[in-house]
């Protein structure tokens, strides 16, 4: 039911585990299902240095958080802002319908994250 | 390896099934109803086959409809007997398989339904089924054995009690049959659904034990095949394999089982915040657990990955994106909700199977509890 990149990511996360020395913390709750994922930023000038995931959630989940990271490695903020749902969907060579709704909450934690970096 | 766990799902035929059923195909291929010897032929089959499957049940011949599996069966049950009435009420469970919730919840149009809760371990209670009786109830429909957790219902105390009050009494035995013992010369039933895929027999058949003289409303219109309670040409191959399935079923089997599943609980619950859902006296087969902090689907993805077939009821793997409703009904914890794994064993299961199951399956959990945010 899922493509082979989806299965990469899920089986081999890259990006994941706790960051004890973060700039910022995301987290974001999936109230269709359950999802809990939690984003970890390193920040310097304004660029993603470090970033990192935690994920309770369904293989699309955890494989949305792991492929999230990587495009976001070394972009600005900005342009972190302005990755998409979709982004991550056609990275993984779409998701199943039934399964899109994983892919929105890495952002959601991702700008909770920023939010939280530009407060402080 | 590869293992199946999933054998609450499905089985896969007994060779003794495969053989008994391939001469109706090509040979045996008569039309049961027909009166010529090909025809015949069929008819005694299909008769011999109705046999053994009352026998099981300690039932007569005639009471024995062939369906097309269990949800027909359950059909049938519910909406036969409703149909009979202008108005009334139902006594049914929460915990019960779709093929009796969404029938109930379809009678509701017309029809009052309560759902009785169900303990922890997932039992009814019979002061609850007592105190749930109105002037009007028409029928009382719970299950044997619970298809996620294997909670077993005590079918002789329900009977008792819709006898006490002349009220028809159903049960979905779709996944007991043959595992736990049904006589219904000693309990009061008036109705039992089964299903031949469940015990290494083919898909696509059932039957509805109906007791003698007990009124339906027939659901399939045709001819006056099935005691003229189920029209539609009888399908006599998969009657036959469904028999030979039975026939074939022993005490030796389930003791097999009941052994294996009792060793892998055992060990399974020394991995920290496991639980077993369900009791612990409980279908031969059946073994369901939760996970705190990891969810069910990834858990299942990740053994499929290895070789090993499993379910899961979270919330992630349904069309609805909703828990099951069995495991909300037994009001299980929020941290384990979403974590469960339903496996379920057959005769075919085992020892070295299970120890490799056990093996991977700890791996897996923790290294779903590193990815996962919750519980640290
Ligand atoms: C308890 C229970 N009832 C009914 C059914 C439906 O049976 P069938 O698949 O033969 O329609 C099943 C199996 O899916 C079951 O486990």
């Amino acid at each position: 039911m899922y493509t082979k990149k989806v299965m990469k990511h899920f089986q081999k996360p890259k990006n994941y585990g706790e960051m004890k020395d973060a700039d910022a913390i995301g987290t974001a709750g999936n109230e269709r299902c359950g999802d809990i994922l939690k984003i970890y930023l390193k920040i310097k000038n304004n660029k993603i240095q470090k970033i990192s995931f935690e994920t309770f959630g369904c293989p699309a989940a955890i494989s949305a958080s792991d492929v999230l990271c990587e495009l976001c490695k070394g972009k600005t903020l900005k342009q972190a802002l302005n990755i998409t749902a979709k982004d991550i969907s056609e990275y993984l060579g779409d998701l199943p319908k039934l399964k899109q709704h994983c892919s929105v909450l890495g952002k959601e934690a991702l700008k909770k994250a920023i939010e939280d970096y530009k407060k402080n | 390896m590869k293992v199946y766990l999933d054998n609450g799902a499905t089985t896969k035929l007994d060779d003794s099934v495969t053989k008994a059923i391939l001469p109706y195909f090509n040979e045996k291929y008569g039309n049961a109803s027909s009166l010529h010897s090909k025809g015949q032929e069929a008819k005694m089959a299909l008769e011999e086959s109705r046999e053994i499957i009352a026998k099981k049940l300690k039932a007569r011949p005639d009471e024995i409809i062939f369906t097309s599996g269990g949800t027909e069966s359950d059909n049938l049950a519910l909406k036969g007997v409703a149909q009979l009435h202008d108005s009334g009420h139902i006594i049914t469970t929460k915990i019960e398989h779709p093929a009796i919730t969404n029938t109930c919840k379809e009678l509701e149009k017309q029809f009052e339904v309560t759902y009785l809760d169900v303990d922890k371990e997932g039992f009814i209670s019979l002061h609850q089924l007592k105190n749930s009786i109105k002037p009007n109830t028409i029928l009382i429909s719970i299950m044997h054995a619970n298809n996620e957790i294997g909670t077993i219902q005590p079918l002789k105390e329900i009977g008792e009690i819709a006898k006490e009050h002349k009220i028809l009494f159903h049960s979905d035995a779709v996944q007991s049959f043959t595992k736990e013992d049904i006589n219904t010369k000693k309990i009061n039933i008036d109705l039992i659904s089964i299903s031949a895929h469940k015990i290494h027999g083919p898909k696509g058949i059932g039957a509805l034990y109906v007791k003698n003289k007990t009124k339906l409303k027939k659901q399939i219109l045709g001819g006056k095949h099935e005691y003229n309670l189920r029209a539609g040409t009888e399908n006599v191959s998969s009657a036959v394999g469904f028999a030979k399935a039975v026939q074939v079923s022993n005490k030796k089997d389930i003791k097999h089982m009941k052994k294996l599943r009792d060793y892998f609980i055992t060990n399974i619950l020394k991995i920290k915040h496991t639980k077993l859902n369900g009791p612990k006296e409980r279908l031969c087969n059946n073994i369901n657990l939760s996970f705190a902090y990891i969810e069910g689907e990834s858990i299942g993805a990740l053994l499929d990955a290895k070789g090993i077939c499993s379910s899961t009821g979270s919330a992630c793997s349904s069309k609805e994106l909703k828990a099951s409703a069995v495991l909300e009904a037994i009001h299980l914890p929020p941290e384990y909700i979403n974590g469960s794994l339903r496996l379920t064993m057959s005769k075919f299961t085992t020892k070295e199977e299970l120890d490799y199951t056990l093996e991977e399956l700890k791996k897996i959990v923790e290294k779903l509890r590193k990815l996962s945010p919750l519980g640290k």
